[in-house]
């Protein structure tokens, strides 16, 4: 039951990030790839009406956290205090730049709430991946499994860890072009014209960074922490992992030079849920590694809650689910397709 | 306030406080949209429909701060009270996730379609996707009731080897009866703040002379819903609720009246200060023997004062709880007498022509946020010094090791973010009802 709820947090995880990820991405590339007040419109048009339902998923999947593990949510969200309340801050500067963007009449104000959309996408997606960066690779928990990490400390990575330290930045930075070339696709499916074009030259240019830094953070993953290869050496399956990442690389660059824009959108998810999921198992079933001791690191055993409730919980989430995915089903039907600019909103 | 319990609490107070002044717009607002634009609908009336619309607008500005504070809520659970999430996640952990996975998903799905989709769907998938949205907001209301339930009146739970507590049964967390009373009287609650707003932007375009058909739609429903649910808040929700707390709670019942000394016949304190140094009532008008006939049904049953409990079981801040207490059931006094004399003048065919009346129509609105806050104090000021009750004390609940400092910082950067978000709304929102309900070309961006 507890491996179970480790992989349905884990989806919810990669749900949130291949969801969000779009529009996150799409903030990245707002000011520079939509020149126009059209096309700064086409963009809002297209992100408008779901990116609030994407970002539920981070709220589901913080509470599914909760309800499962409770003592991995209070460690980790005690011990990771400051980086989680400046990306709430992230999170409400840029929920008011989308929506109340729409309200605003006076260009200086439109201007204005444009870079804060943008400066926050980015910040947002470099902070989720340095956070990632840090579950990898440890933190220094205390014998109580409680921990608290200063933002940066001396930025090497040892025992006296800060969030922020070279290899964490590395990963911050290779979500950022991750999710950048993710939202220009997701972009470059929903416009036409100079801002599809603009879309489609960003993702072209992202891909061989994307590359480049997926090679990079794996050796330096594997570098800090030679643990990590324990899982796939036991489990051969696990293999596969790599193989769809670079896989679906090689779809999307195939795909963005046959113009098969919508394909190369569905690879770019296929090689972020690839590098989650890849994380995930050589993890498991360590969800916070301890920088001090191994034996301190939390698990999915020693953090779980009590069985009856994971089982009775079992029941509604597969509820909660269907529903879930059936809305979605039916809001992104409603509006498929290009952006038409005269339907009304944002 | 160097000490992390206090920041840590004024954290989550102030974060929580902001935050439910948008949530009960919301939720009072949603079922009187559904009621216009089921108007629309039946009467075929397209200034229902566009009246729909126009508090469509007020509610999307209202529930995008609803959210983006809310965000916080979850978090401060893991950030600021890391023990208390140790403690009581495997129970309360439920109701959390489920709001997610139930609420929050039905709403930001159909709040876009709701919202953006009119174009693009038949009036009637239209009237559903706003009963969707109501029905949304109203489940998220009950799991964060039913979590805050379980925090005053523990139940369906079993101690676990860790220390821990841990689910025991699922419906007696769902169907805690602490939860029926406390979402009845809020959601009672939050209608009158949505009924007393409609009410009172109408008032202001009655007296203003421009909109004057919307005036009345907006008078008209306001009024008539703030009757109904102004009377529903004080009988039966808030009456339940108070002798669920005297029941349950005794101790908070003294501290709330102030009551000091444990009596037979005790009496209601109108108004007065209370003393705790002297352990009295400076200035009181009170009504004999009243609190005994409210609490027990009998006008000489003896009620527990704050003598007959040890005083480290006393809720830490007496006179603040005592005032909001006060505070709410005097405003919700006034609610009732306001729109009683209302829907008479409407009955009466002279309420669009009372310009008295359409003015105290028009400045009650702040007065049901305050009466919703103080309730809320109430609640949460009542149940200390536990933050589950009779199970762990507020005290043993927070971050140790998120100290006052790091706290500090946070709070401050909260403060500076809402006030800076409260300008905005109350800007945008004023702005939405200058320009008033009548359709208009849509403004280029």
């Amino acid at each position: 039951m507890t491996t179970l709820w480790f992989m349905i947090v884990a989806v919810m995880v990669a749900a949130y990030v291949v969801l969000d990820g779009f529009d996150l991405g799409a903030g990245v590339i707002y000011l520079g790839a939509a020149r126009t007040a059209e096309e700064r419109r086409s963009i809002m048009r297209a992100i408008g009406p779901v990116w609030d339902g994407n970002e539920v998923w981070l709220l589901a999947a913080g509470g599914t956290l909760f309800f499962a593990f409770p003592l991995l949510y209070a460690s980790s969200f005690s011990g990771f205090y400051l980086p989680l309340m400046i990306v709430l801050w992230l999170l409400m500067l840029r929920g008011i730049g989308i929506e109340l963007r729409a309200q605003m009449t006076n260009p200086v104000w439109l201007g204005f709430f444009d870079m804060i959309f943008c400066v926050s996408s980015g910040l947002l997606t470099i902070f989720f991946g340095a956070a990632l960066g840090n579950v990898v690779r440890g933190v220094p928990l205390a014998a109580d499994g409680y921990f608290f990490e200063p933002l940066w400390t001396n930025f090497r990575v040892g025992q006296n860890n800060g969030i922020l330290d070279w290899y964490t930045i590395l990963t911050g930075v290779i979500a950022l072009v991750t999710l950048t070339a993710h939202g220009s696709l997701y972009i470059a499916v929903k416009t036409e014209g100079d801002l599809n074009r603009r879309a489609r030259l960003v993702a072209q240019w992202a891909w061989p960074l994307q590359l480049l830094l997926t090679v990079a953070g794996l050796i330096a993953t594997v570098s800090i922490r030679p643990g990590v290869l324990d899982n796939y050496k036991h489990h051969a399956i696990g293999f596969v992992i790599p193989v769809i990442v670079f896989g679906s690389l090689a779809v999307m660059m195939h795909a963005m030079l046959k113009r098969a824009e919508k394909i190369a959108f569905v690879a770019s998810a296929a090689y972020i849920v690839g590098m989650l999921v890849g994380a995930a198992f050589a993890l498991y079933p360590v969800v916070l590694p301890a920088s001090t001791d191994p034996a301190r690191n939390l698990t999915i055993y020693n953090t779980a809650a009590g069985e009856h409730g994971l089982a009775v919980g079992f029941t509604w989430w597969i509820l909660g689910m269907v529903l879930a995915l059936t809305y979605f089903t039916v809001l992104f039907r409603m509006f498929r397709g290009k952006v038409k600019l005269e339907d009304g909103g944002y | 306030m160097d000490s992390a319990l206090l920041v840590h609490r004024l954290h989550f107070a102030f974060t929580v406080t902001f935050h439910y002044l948008f949530p009960q717009l919301t939720m009072g607002l949603a079922p009187l949209i559904v009621v216009l634009k089921t108007m629309g609908l039946r009467r075929n009336d397209e200034t229902y429909h566009q009246a729909a619309r126009f508090w469509a607008k007020i509610f999307g500005i209202n529930f995008v701060l609803g959210v983006v504070t809310g965000i916080p809520m979850e978090f401060q659970f893991g950030t600021n009270w890391s023990h208390f999430s140790r403690y009581a996640g495997g129970v309360i952990g439920q109701t959390l996730a489920m709001e997610g996975m139930f609420a929050f998903f039905l709403e930001s799905a159909f709040l876009g379609l709701f919202l953006y989709g009119e174009k693009r769907l038949s009036p009637r998938a239209h009237w559903w996707s706003a009963v969707a949205v109501f029905v949304g907001s109203w489940l998220s209301g009950y799991f964060i009731i039913a979590t805050d339930a379980w925090m005053q009146h523990p139940v369906g739970y079993a101690k676990a080897a860790d220390g821990s507590v841990q689910l025991s049964s699922f419906w007696a967390l769902v169907l805690n009866p602490w939860a029926w009373w406390q979402y009845a009287h809020n959601m009672s609650g939050a209608v009158i703040t949505g009924a007393f707003v409609m009410a009172s932007v109408g008032a202001f375009y009655l007296l203003w002379g421009k909109f004057e058909t919307y005036g009345r739609i907006f008078v008209r429903t306001g009024v008539i819903a703030g009757l109904i649910f102004s009377v529903l808040q004080l009988f039966p929700t808030g009456d339940g609720q108070g002798v669920m707390i005297a029941h349950e709670q005794p101790v908070t019942l003294a501290a709330m009246e102030a009551l000091f000394e444990s009596q037979p016949g005790a009496p209601l304190v109108l108004i007065g200060q209370p003393n705790v140094e002297t352990r009295k009532i400076d200035n009181p008008l009170i009504i004999p023997n009243a609190l005994s006939f409210l609490t027990y049904r009998a006008w000489k049953a003896e009620v527990k004062g704050l003598n007959a409990f040890p005083e480290d079981q006393w809720p830490s801040n007496i006179a603040l709880l005592y005032f909001s207490y006060h505070i709410m059931v005097g405003l919700g006094t006034i609610f009732i007498a306001i729109a009683v004399v209302a829907a008479f003048l409407l009955w009466r065919g002279k309420l669009f022509s009372s310009h008295w009346m359409l003015w105290i129509l028009l400045l009650s609105l702040p007065f049901p946020y305050i009466a919703n806050t103080a309730g809320w104090i109430t609640a949460e000021l009542g149940r200390q010094p536990w933050l589950v009750y009779g199970l762990m004390r507020t005290a043993d609940g927070y971050s140790k090791t998120v100290s006052a400092g790091n706290g500090m910082f946070t709070l401050l950067g909260f403060m500076g973010m809402y006030m800076v978000l409260g300008i905005l709304f109350l800007f945008l929102v004023r702005r939405e009802i200058e320009q008033g309900p009548e359709a208009r070309a849509e403004s280029a961006h």
